[in-house]
């Protein structure tokens, strides 16, 4: 068993990105995110490896564009407002399906907003994240030793299917402090005979380029990468189910909203409420699989979110609107307390049969 | 615990300055003392000091910080009464500084004055849990880095080693070695061990000048427990 450190959510996701073999870093500091780049700026030089403090945004995404092209593990990190700027470089990557991973630590929106905790960000990650047609792999992490091990799955999903993959957390979840170790198991690594490492006049060269100005051809590319989606959507949805055997009322909650919402859910199960829990792990690829199951023998859902209803429209896509779907949520900056959750969660149990 | 009329606590950032520093305002507040406690972390805008306020003025401890702390506004703003409650020299002074070199070179502007005076004790926070700083070694460099940027050299060390709510008796004692051995190097003496509360009565026949801590409440205590 490994020892046990004492780490905050942003630390560990820098020390397992490291561990997973990500040697180059480039970032630009932005609270509540900036412990990532300031243990990159530590660690990096000890171990012969790259930490870089972009003059921008724009320009991280663009490094890491680089670094990707050329077959390395790569990531940059931001909060929400920076992120918005890499906007541009999330569809360059995508365009040139080049793995990546890129780390949003939430805080309130929109504009420049707040510092404080926030999952508004959910549709930017799982609808947008740039122009053009493309998805990103999702990750949405509820704990600090979660911070670190969905590092190193997003780290292989992103090589495994040669496209970004975004670890979504929260000002909370990055400052927070728990007792975490780092699993001894073996690091998956993938052959990336497309990179852009010299031909040694043995083969023809591998050309990185979004560019595509015939349209049958870009849509077939378009089309081929949706094939991919459609293969992701089937075999990589992460949920945790908890309580749900017998609920009758289904949270969905994600992230920090999903720890608030356990403490609803015990007090909720003391006054004799049949409640429980669907966590997605994965925001894209979304569990819809499980709360369609769910919908079959649940009353009624409620959404739990740090932002105004964003996660919400997925639970009713999900459902198929078969059962009414309620929104428990705060913003700004703001967490719900377990009271509030408890309050809608006994609002839900009134209604529906 | 203290002995001087000001106290330092600067070490590598997230090894619990702040919760010390609140629980030995306290403590001086209880012996009789005229107490302020300064909030000079410009670093980390999320934990502070300022979220023990209410506590604080309920016991008639002066708090000095920025008046942008725990606000949204993330600007690294110092309080302007630090240089009167420095100049004034009535009340004994608690200081909170900022994590790592960063957070210390905020302390170097205010070094001259404490030097001139020379009434003060400088602790280096230290817990051997936190990732950047498992060794004694790796202590060290981090307390050189802190030394540089403010210009004040440290004057004990205050072990804190946990890990958080996981911390059992043993998680203390197996650090113990690793603190005489910073100790010896360093020349530096132990001031004292820092338990949470509950851990005070196990421990305190086995670590010399063993502290009790009570936890400083935090804005996010609300999604503890759920995991």
């Amino acid at each position: 068993m490994a020892e046990k450190v004492l780490m905050k959510g942003n630390e560990a996701i820098a020390e397992a990105a490291i561990r997973a073999g990500c040697r180059h870093y480039f970032g630009y500091p932005i609270t509540p995110q900036t412990e990532i780049a300031a243990y990159m700026a530590k660690k990096m030089p000890k171990i012969g490896g790259t930490f870089l403090q972009a003059e921008s945004e724009i320009a991280a995404i663009n490094m890491v564009y680089g670094v990707s092209s050329a077959g390395f593990r790569v990531m940059t990190s931001s909060s929400s407002p920076g992120v918005s700027l890499k906007s541009e470089g999330l569809s360059y990557l995508a365009g040139c399906d080049l793995p990546a991973l890129v780390v949003n630590v939430q805080r309130g929106g929109p504009g420049l907003g707040g510092i404080q905790p926030s999952q508004s960000d959910y549709f930017m990650a799982t609808k947008g994240g740039g122009h053009g047609d493309f998805r990103m792999i999702v990750l949405a992490p509820a704990s600090v030793q979660e911070m670190a091990g969905l590092t190193f799955k997003a780290f292989e999903l992103a090589d495994q299917y040669r496209m970004t993959a975004m670890l979504l957390a929260d000002g909370t979840l990055g400052q927070m402090m728990e007792a975490i170790t780092f699993p001894e198991t073996e690091v998956r690594t993938f052959d990336k005979p497309w990179a852009v490492t010299g031909t040694q006049m043995k083969r023809p060269h591998n050309i990185i380029n979004s560019l595509a100005l015939v349209p049958d051809v870009l849509e077939k590319m378009n089309f081929d990468r949706y094939k991919k989606y459609a293969e992701i959507e089937e075999k990589e949805p992460m949920y945790e189910s908890y309580m749900m055997d017998d609920a009758e009322i289904c949270v969905v909650a994600f992230g920090i909203a999903s720890r608030v919402s356990k403490n609803a859910i015990m007090a909720a199960r003391a006054e004799g409420i049949k409640v429980g829990m669907i966590r997605p792990i994965t925001l894209w690829p979304f569990p819809t699989k499980a709360l369609a199951e769910a919908a079959q023998k649940c009353r009624a859902f409620v959404s739990v979110e740090l932002n105004m209803g964003q996660m919400i429209e997925d639970v009713r896509l999900a459902t198929g609107c078969a059962r009414p779907v309620s929104l428990c949520n705060r913003a700004g900056g703001m967490i719900p307390t377990p009271d509030h959750v408890l309050a809608s969660i006994r609002e839900a149990n009134k209604g529906g049969n | 615990m203290l002995t001087k009329r000001i106290s330092l606590f600067a070490g590598h950032y997230g090894s619990g300055k702040t919760n010390i520093a609140v629980n030995c305002a306290l403590c001086a507040r209880e012996a009789g003392q005229n107490v302020t406690i300064a909030d000079l972390d410009i670093v980390n805008p999320y934990f502070r000091t300022k979220d023990s306020e209410a506590l604080l003025k309920r016991h008639g401890i002066g708090l000095v910080c920025s008046e942008y702390a725990n606000t949204n506004l993330d600007i690294p703003a110092l309080p302007k009464e630090l240089y009167a409650i420095l100049a004034r020299r009535d009340s004994a002074v608690i200081m909170d500084i900022g994590g790592d070199d960063r957070g210390a070179v905020a302390l170097g502007r205010y070094t001259p004055m404490i030097l001139e005076e020379n009434d003060y004790d400088m602790f280096f926070v230290a817990n051997f849990y936190r990732p950047l700083t498992r060794t004694p070694e790796e202590m060290i460099q981090i307390m050189r880095e802190i030394e540089t940027a403010s210009g004040l050299p440290f004057t004990a060390i205050i072990n804190n080693s946990n890990l958080a709510g996981d911390t059992q008796a043993d998680t203390v004692t197996d650090t113990v070695g690793k603190a005489r051995e910073l100790s010896r190097i360093t020349g530096l003496p132990i001031r004292a061990t820092c338990v949470e509360q509950r851990l005070f009565e196990s421990l305190k026949d086995q670590i010399p000048d063993l502290v009790p801590l009570h936890l400083q409440e935090k804005y996010f205590d609300i999604v503890n427990g759920g995991i």
